[in-house]
């Protein structure tokens, strides 16, 4: 079957039960999406789909046929995306980094559908996303830079 | 003497005896000679205790080195490649090891790379990343290699110049002949440089402080592209060419195995490739893997679901009946009890009898797992004899060393690639998922294999945290002064993983916060009684600190409640005046693997800390009802830390941790945002094992499966403001401390004492939630 995935068409053979993650991660050597729960518990492999932040880890390849698919190696492409990377290298939020693609991920879509979050509406968004290491509040102060320089609104104190 | 007792006594001996070089390794290298230790022992532990010991990095296995040849490359073009031979787990170790460099080689940052460098020892000394020292052990040895490389540039240039060396010098990336205005690259001088002898160590001249450009400055991530962009290779991220995936079903209970198992509805999956049993291995656990059935396939999904296809009957030995609340009765009764004596001062009896008042509590704190956001995970493959492994692991030579054991090939035909870690916390200290991968590539003629861990399987199977109960009884006078502290503490031993289970904390857990206490106290006892292990026990984050330091910091705001008195001037009068004790007069040998004289416990700094954490949080200023703020400070990992903790607790017994300040002394620092961020990430875990974190036995099998059943702390209940306040030390004669660990103890019972403060209720069992929850 055919995915569309970071604005490229490919060729995807792998039962129409596998979830992306692993067609992303085995099959496609997109390896930036991460395995962290198995269950939309952790949101380490969280992807966009149509624009919206979903688990690939639970998402099965049949669903997502014919859907526009970005994962981490392809959302620097959109200002929203490359304004959030930007604003996580410039406050430094990773520790070990593991989580942060998927961290990253859910930040876009965030940003995309609220383009100015208050701290309510960052909890909210991001509570699907663990990290071990703790970097929770400079992900915070990370989607508020990345918000001011998308210039996409005002900041809500 | 019967067979049972000359079997353990060795094992005490032998771990007592070298309480310097007690790293997280030696047990493993010292438990390896246990199949000959009885002679060992019986006839020469005596000469061993007496053996010099050595200290800080001298003291750890393969020692430091310092060679420039080693850990630095210098290309034509200029781009100075430095050698990370520490694993990079979110410390940032990878940008903190060329900082360092890069300051004394007087590089320009911006041609500085990093690269990962194998197992090697031999070529790069040590290279466990545990214990909170790989800055502290290998800060001086890398600025030699620095100073070195920068001195052949220097003399390189000079010779080409034909002008003596004594008139060039070194500067950002250029050597400058500053009489005659000639100026060459560190890259067009790079190859003549290379050819010169690297000068001996005593040649050396080593910046002052003053002229330093990155250390103590910092600089941003050097992987920090790579991870926000998704190209930073993780273990788990390993491909290789005709790569195949794995997943195990392991003994869900400690030391137990496959009876037998059918693997007929697994093989018929398409892309199986094949079921193998990996039998377990008796005896400790050591690094070993679990007994367990393999599926190895074309894809980690269909591996998963081949897995679920097994049918698998297990033997559970004798771990089955491992129960945790039964398990936390026993736990109790020992403490009620007297136990070994581990440290004694004056008459504790006598002055708990003549005591005004008397206090006493009882903690008590769960299992908890790593939990590392990538769960275990590692390839390997095996080419003419020789094998490969990629592994995100803290431990690259005793990866290597049993891998070779475990395939039964030389050491020098195995290599061990570290990749970044997902987290490590001390579980990637144990290298038995990567036994795992080189077990199962032999198993389909050296193909490269991929295991993967689920969550499940990393919660069910972890090296877990101990479990503990710790009993406090003070005596305060009529005054409110503590005149008697007794302690017992009461938790299986990490030492259990590595030989017969003594029942008993070793020495270096002790020394984690119990027996080293630098409180002024004049009557002090300190009991160890016995627990046995039913679970693979590992380090942990700050390891025994934690337990310690939960009942320690709870007891002493519960001595200031009962005295009437402010938490925080009690605590510093227990602390007493500034003054620098000898661990040793502590009975702690074992001080981290550091010198006593280098090393004392400097009350001046804890009370700093106190002080600070404390003035910084508005310590004594009126809060609405229902918040209160609660104190802790703690000495570990040679580094002082107090946190003061701020929690809103709402109607419903919602917490809520508006803020958190804690104040931190390591000595000189390095890289002082990385500092930061450990100790940001320490208040999040050490919230996170306070208010959730518990891992619970039942028939001897985990009862939490993945992280709706072991919960940790996501964003919405993170404080909004973490401070971090670091303690200025400019004085680089004073020796590093350590930071990855000790930012963590502190927390929990911080966070209790704001409890308190905030409701009176007092909370003497982790985690917080459930009573909370039906206050």
């Amino acid at each position: 079957m055919q995915l569309q995935i970071n604005d490229k068409v490919v060729e995807v053979s792998a039962t129409q039960d596998t979830p992306l993650l692993w067609v992303l991660r085995d099959h496609l050597g997109l390896t930036g999406t991460k395995f962290g729960c198995g269950m939309a518990l952790c949101g380490a492999c969280t992807v966009h789909v149509d624009g919206k932040a979903v688990r690939a880890c639970v998402i099965p390849i049949s669903v997502v046929a014919g859907k526009r698919i970005t994962t981490i190696e392809g959302v620097g492409a959109s200002k929203t995306g490359k304004a959030v990377q930007d604003a996580w290298l410039a406050l430094d939020v990773p520790q070990c980094g593991y989580c942060q693609t998927g961290q990253i991920m859910s930040a876009a879509a965030l940003l995309q559908s609220v383009p100015a979050p208050s701290d309510a509406d960052i909890d909210s968004a991001m509570s699907g996303n663990i990290c071990r290491c703790g970097t929770y509040t400079r992900i915070r102060a990370a989607i508020k830079q990345a918000a001011r320089a998308a210039g996409t609104a005002e900041v809500k104190p | 003497m019967s067979t049972n007792h000359s079997a353990a006594a060795p094992v005490q001996s032998v771990t007592e005896s070298t309480p310097a070089a007690v790293s997280r390794r030696d047990f493993l290298i010292q438990a390896s000679a246990i199949g000959a230790l009885v002679l060992l022992a019986t006839s020469s532990g005596a000469v061993k205790a007496e053996e010099a010991q050595k200290f800080g990095a001298d003291g750890m296995p393969h020692g430091w080195r310092d060679d420039p040849l080693a850990f630095i490359a210098i290309a034509e073009d200029g781009t100075v490649t430095v050698v990370c031979h520490r694993s990079e787990m979110g410390q940032g170790v990878r940008t903190g090891m060329p900082l360092i460099v890069a300051d004394e080689l007087d590089a320009d940052w911006s041609k500085v790379h990093v690269r990962q460098a194998p197992s090697d020892e031999e070529k790069y000394g040590n290279q466990d990343t545990d214990g909170s020292r790989s800055t502290r052990h290998f800060f001086d040895p890398m600025r030699r290699c620095a100073a070195a490389a920068r001195r052949m540039l220097e003399l390189a240039a000079a010779k080409s110049w034909g002008v003596p060396v004594s008139e060039v010098q070194a500067v950002n990336h250029e050597v400058v002949h500053a009489k005659s205005g000639r100026k060459a690259g560190y890259g067009s001088l790079a190859k003549a440089a290379a050819r010169l002898p690297v000068p001996p160590r005593d040649s050396l001249k080593l910046k002052s402080p003053t002229q330093f450009r990155y250390i103590g400055k910092g600089a941003h991530l050097l992987d920090g592209p790579d991870i926000v962009e998704g190209r930073a290779q993780y273990g788990i991220d390993t491909r290789l060419d005709g790569m195949l995936y794995a997943v195990i079903a392991r003994s869900p209970v400690f030391g137990g195995k496959v009876a037998r198992f059918d693997a007929t509805e697994a093989r018929a999956i398409p892309g199986v490739v094949k079921i193998v049993e990996i039998p377990g291995t008796p005896g400790p656990a050591l690094f070993q893997p679990l007994s367990g059935v393999a599926v190895i396939a074309t894809d980690t999904w269909i591996a998963i679901k081949a897995r679920k296809a097994l049918k698998i009957e297990w033997e559970d030995g004798p771990h089955g009946t491992y129960d945790s609340k039964s398990y936390r009765t026993q736990l109790q009764q020992a403490a009620r009890q007297p136990g070994e004596v581990s440290r004694a001062v004056g008459d504790v009896d006598a002055a708990l009898a003549s005591a005004a008042r008397k206090v006493e509590a009882e903690y008590y704190l769960p299992h908890i797992a790593h939990a590392t956001m990538e769960a275990p995970a590692a390839a390997a493959r095996i080419v003419n004899g020789r094998c490969e492994v990629w592994a995100p692991t803290q431990a690259p030579q005793v990866t290597r060393e049993d891998v070779a054991k475990r395939l039964g090939i030389p050491f020098e035909r195995v290599t061990v690639n570290v990749t970044l870690l997902g987290g490590g916390f001390g579980r990637k200290s144990k290298p038995d998922f990567a036994l795992e991968a080189a077990i199962l590539s032999q198993q389909v003629d050296g193909k490269p294999v991929k295991v993967t861990w689920t969550r499940e399987d990393d919660l069910h199977h972890d090296y877990f945290h101990t479990v503990s109960v710790e009993r406090l009884q003070a005596g305060l006078d009529a005054q409110g002064r503590v005149t008697a502290w007794l302690h017992r503490s009461v938790a299986p031993t990490i030492a259990s993983i590595f030989g017969p289970d003594s029942g008993h904390e070793a020495p270096f857990e002790q020394a984690m916060g119990m027996i080293n206490v630098p409180f002024d106290i004049p009557n002090m006892r300190m009991e160890n009684p016995r627990a046995m292990a039913h679970t693979r026990i590992g380090w942990f984050r700050s390891v025994s600190n934690v337990p310690h330091a939960f009942a320690v910091q709870s007891f002493v705001a519960e001595l200031a409640a009962a005295a009437g008195r402010d938490h925080r001037d009690f605590l510093l009068d227990l602390i007493g005046a500034a003054r620098r004790i000898d661990p040793t007069s502590m009975k702690d040998t074992w001080n981290h693997g550091e010198s006593p004289q280098r090393y004392p416990v400097d009350t001046g700094r804890l009370r700093r800390v106190v002080e600070i954490a404390t003035r910084e949080a508005n310590w004594g200023s009126k809060l609405p009802q229902g918040q209160g703020r609660g104190l802790a400070a703690h000495y570990s990992f040679l580094s002082y830390t107090a946190a003061v903790v701020q929690v809103s607790i709402g109607n419903n017994a919602e917490l809520r941790i508006p803020r958190v300040d804690i104040a931190f002394d390591c000595g000189p620092q390095v890289n002082p945002d990385r500092i930061r961020s450990q100790l940001e990430g320490a208040v999040i875990m050490g919230l996170s094992l306070a208010t959730l974190g518990e891992i619970t036995f039942a028939k001897g099998r985990v009862e939490q499966d993945n992280f709706h059943t072991y919960q940790v702390t996501r964003i919405d209940a993170a404080p909004p403001e973490i401070r971090v306040h670091l303690v200025p030390q400019t004085d680089w004669s004073m020796p590093l401390g350590g930071v990855g660990e000790p930012g963590l103890p502190p927390i929990a019972p911080a966070l209790c004492n704001a409890i308190f403060a905030a409701t009176g209720i007092r909370i003497r069992q982790l985690p917080t939630r459930y009573q909370l929850a039906t206050t």
